[in-house]
């Protein structure tokens, strides 16, 4: 009888229908894991047995000259394009070259791309709205209300990334870096375990990369964070550890100033041209 | 905050909504109880006016149907005269069946242009449009199923922008050419006419007419009032992310493709329903309806008010079809030309539309999808 009682409870939802919430398992150490990935497009290797494991709360750089195959790592992350060869395990269960960019998405891998890309006539608090991690398919969409819940996280995040007192701004308004700080908000909102970030700091004021470093800095140890970019002088300020792609390789791993005096990396990337530094 | 409400009382707070549905009302009011007026009164509104008017509402809701698409998704149709007229043959259907043996050849069964064909029994797919509730059902769900079969496979194909415009626009096309053909079963190119009877009322009566322009009124009422609240839901703002970033909504998490193809598949019923109530009172329904001409003129409509505002599409589909009555009554062979050039003009000089010049007063408090905020707010 009390089954038949538990079935007729309407309150609750029954464990086998309760979504399988597949958390990301660290134990065995790294949080991203790739193993000899390569991947060509029309004969040219982009991606050439790239090995590369992130640790859970890092925060890693990874540089490399144009055409290195930074984005077209962040791309197979991501699930944007599929390697020919080799696998991808975000945590020790899940396999990320069976998933598509929106499972991915919603398993905790965010990703900021190069461009800012917030939506532009949207309020800064609807474009934090729409990337809260919640249900979002169809129905709940369109019934979906504002609860205190939601505007918490939001007042939260705005906190965070310094945009409180521009929730009711129109985003397409904002300055090129407020707009990069929103995105990275939306980031957050989706509570990811690991943020990829495209070069976060390009075409910013030095006032406002310092507020980014601070930023990604605060962010690393709650999340991983992967950030790719260019402006070695950021690169110095933020990074423990810096990963150089090369020909979609990885050329050099270690600290920065280990991975900067290293001959390969000074004749690659710097070509031997120490200003560059 | 109007968000904290159920998803369909939601338009209910917006003054803008309110303000469109008074000023509806109000005119609606005042165009019925002009036409009761005698005959005689220099205030009296003659049917055919009212049967005019029924027409242009039926189109403004078509113009509705295109802006939640357009506007506030991104996606250009310009098929939707197809959903338009395929809505419009349901109910042609139905109008046809009520003839009974009131037609010329007077065949109880038969709609005249099958005895005049030679055909023996009615084909499969005319069966059932004799019961009122059987044709309406389809007057939703013939545009329902074709928008949600091509939506299904557009979408999922990731084809969008000028891609998708010219599939529409095929679409409707090949439509046509079958429509055109006798064997399909539709009338061919005379379509369905000589209509007498809509549930029982003379469709020639004065009363009938009146009616059908109440009705129109109603839906277009209704389908404004829905699209709206899709519109200012969360879901609305899912559709103007993707119509300023795909990509990026799909990364939030948010499968893009089911969200066009509900929105595209509830815009396709509307555009039926605009055509099943068009069919009644202008008596007609053939394969030019849907011809890519009106689609793009729809368009034209939609541009012309302004795009993402749902009442500048009611306003543009009004004043083009006001101008198009009155100018085609001129110089009939002028039309296209105006209307080309109206079209450059409020491309170039107005590019929010006769709908940007009314809300330029108010757009701070305005909702986010007006470009116009954005335009002129950037430095």
């Amino acid at each position: 009888m009390s089954f038949l009682h538990g079935l007729a409870d309407r309150d609750r939802v029954f464990d086998f229908l309760v979504p399988q919430a597949s958390p990301v398992d660290v134990r065995h150490g790294p949080i991203l894991y790739l193993e000899d990935v390569s991947v060509s497009f029309d004969g040219f290797k982009a991606i050439n047995d790239l090995n590369l494991t992130i640790d859970d709360g890092e925060l890693r750089c990874i540089i490399g000259p144009n055409g290195a195959g930074k984005t077209t790592m962040m791309d197979i992350i991501t699930g944007k394009t599929r390697p020919d060869t080799g696998s991808v395990w975000f945590g020790s269960r899940h396999n990320l070259l069976t998933k598509n960019e929106p499972e991915i998405a919603r398993l905790g891998i965010g990703r900021k791309f190069q461009k800012p890309t917030v939506f532009e006539a949207l309020s800064v608090f609807e474009n934090l709205e729409l990337a809260m991690a919640t249900d979002k398919s169809l129905w709940p969409t369109l019934v979906a209300r504002r609860n205190a819940d939601l505007r918490n996280r939001i007042e939260e995040v705005m906190e965070t990334v310094g945009l409180s007192a521009l929730s009711r701004r129109q985003a397409g308004i904002l300055s090129h870096g407020q707009k990069q700080w929103l995105e990275i908000g939306m980031l957050l909102m989706q509570r990811p375990r690991l943020l990829l970030v495209d070069e976060p700091v390009a075409g910013m004021t030095e006032q406002e990369m310092e507020r980014t470093a601070e930023l990604l800095k605060g962010l690393a140890g709650k999340h991983s964070v992967v950030v790719v970019e260019h402006d070695m002088g950021f690169v110095r300020s933020i990074a423990r550890t810096v990963t150089v792609l090369h020909q979609g390789s990885v050329l050099a791993e270690g600290s920065m100033d280990k991975v900067a005096s290293d001959p390969r990396v000074v004749e690659v990337y710097l070509g031997g041209d120490e200003e560059a530094a | 905050m109007m968000t904290s409400r159920h998803w369909l009382a939601r338009p209910f707070s917006e003054r803008s909504t309110l303000t469109f549905l008074a000023v509806l009302c109000g005119a609606m009011a005042l165009v019925v109880l002009a036409n009761l007026l005698p005959a005689d009164h220099p205030l009296h509104v003659s049917t055919y006016t009212v049967t005019l008017l029924g027409k242009y509402l039926c189109y403004a809701l078509l113009a509705v149907a295109v802006d939640l698409v357009w506007g506030y998704l991104g996606i250009l149709s310009l098929g939707h005269g197809a959903f338009f007229a395929l809505g419009g043959y349901a109910m042609g259907m139905y109008l046809m069946r009520q003839i009974g043996d009131r037609g010329v050849y007077g065949d109880p069964l038969l709609p005249d242009f099958m005895v005049f064909l030679d055909w023996d029994s009615l084909p499969w797919y005319w069966l059932g449009f004799d019961m009122p509730g059987v044709a309406f059902a389809m007057v939703l769900l013939a545009p329902g199923l074709l928008a949600l079969v091509f939506g299904f496979l557009a979408f999922r194909s990731r084809v969008t922008g000028v891609y998708l415009s010219i599939i529409t626009q095929a679409l409707t096309f090949a439509l046509m050419l079958a429509f055109f053909r006798n064997e399909m079963g539709f009338g061919g190119n005379n379509g369905l006419t000589d209509f007498k009877e809509l549930l029982g009322f003379d469709l020639s009566a004065d009363s009938t007419r009146l009616g059908l322009f109440i009705a129109s009124g109603v839906a277009l009422a209704l389908g404004f009032l829905l699209c709206r609240a899709i519109v200012v839901s969360k879901l609305g703002r899912v559709c103007v992310a993707v119509r300023d970033a795909e990509s990026r909504t799909r990364f939030l998490g948010y499968r893009v493709e089911r969200y066009q193809l509900f929105v595209f598949v509830v815009s396709a019923m509307l555009a039926g329903v605009a055509g099943a109530l068009y069919v009644p009172q202008v008596g007609i329904i053939n394969p030019s309806e849907f011809s890519p001409l009106f689609s793009i003129e729809i368009v034209v409509w939609v541009a012309l008010g302004g795009r993402a505002t749902l009442y500048g599409a009611v306003i543009g589909a009004l004043a083009v079809n006001y101008a198009k009555s009155v100018f085609t009554g001129i110089m009939p062979e002028a039309w296209l030309f105006a209307l080309g050039a109206l079209f450059v003009l409020v491309t170039v000089l107005l590019p929010q539309g006769i709908a940007g010049l009314l809300s330029r007063r108010r757009q701070h408090d305005d909702a986010p999808n007006n470009m116009a905020v954005k335009q002129e707010a950037t430095p």
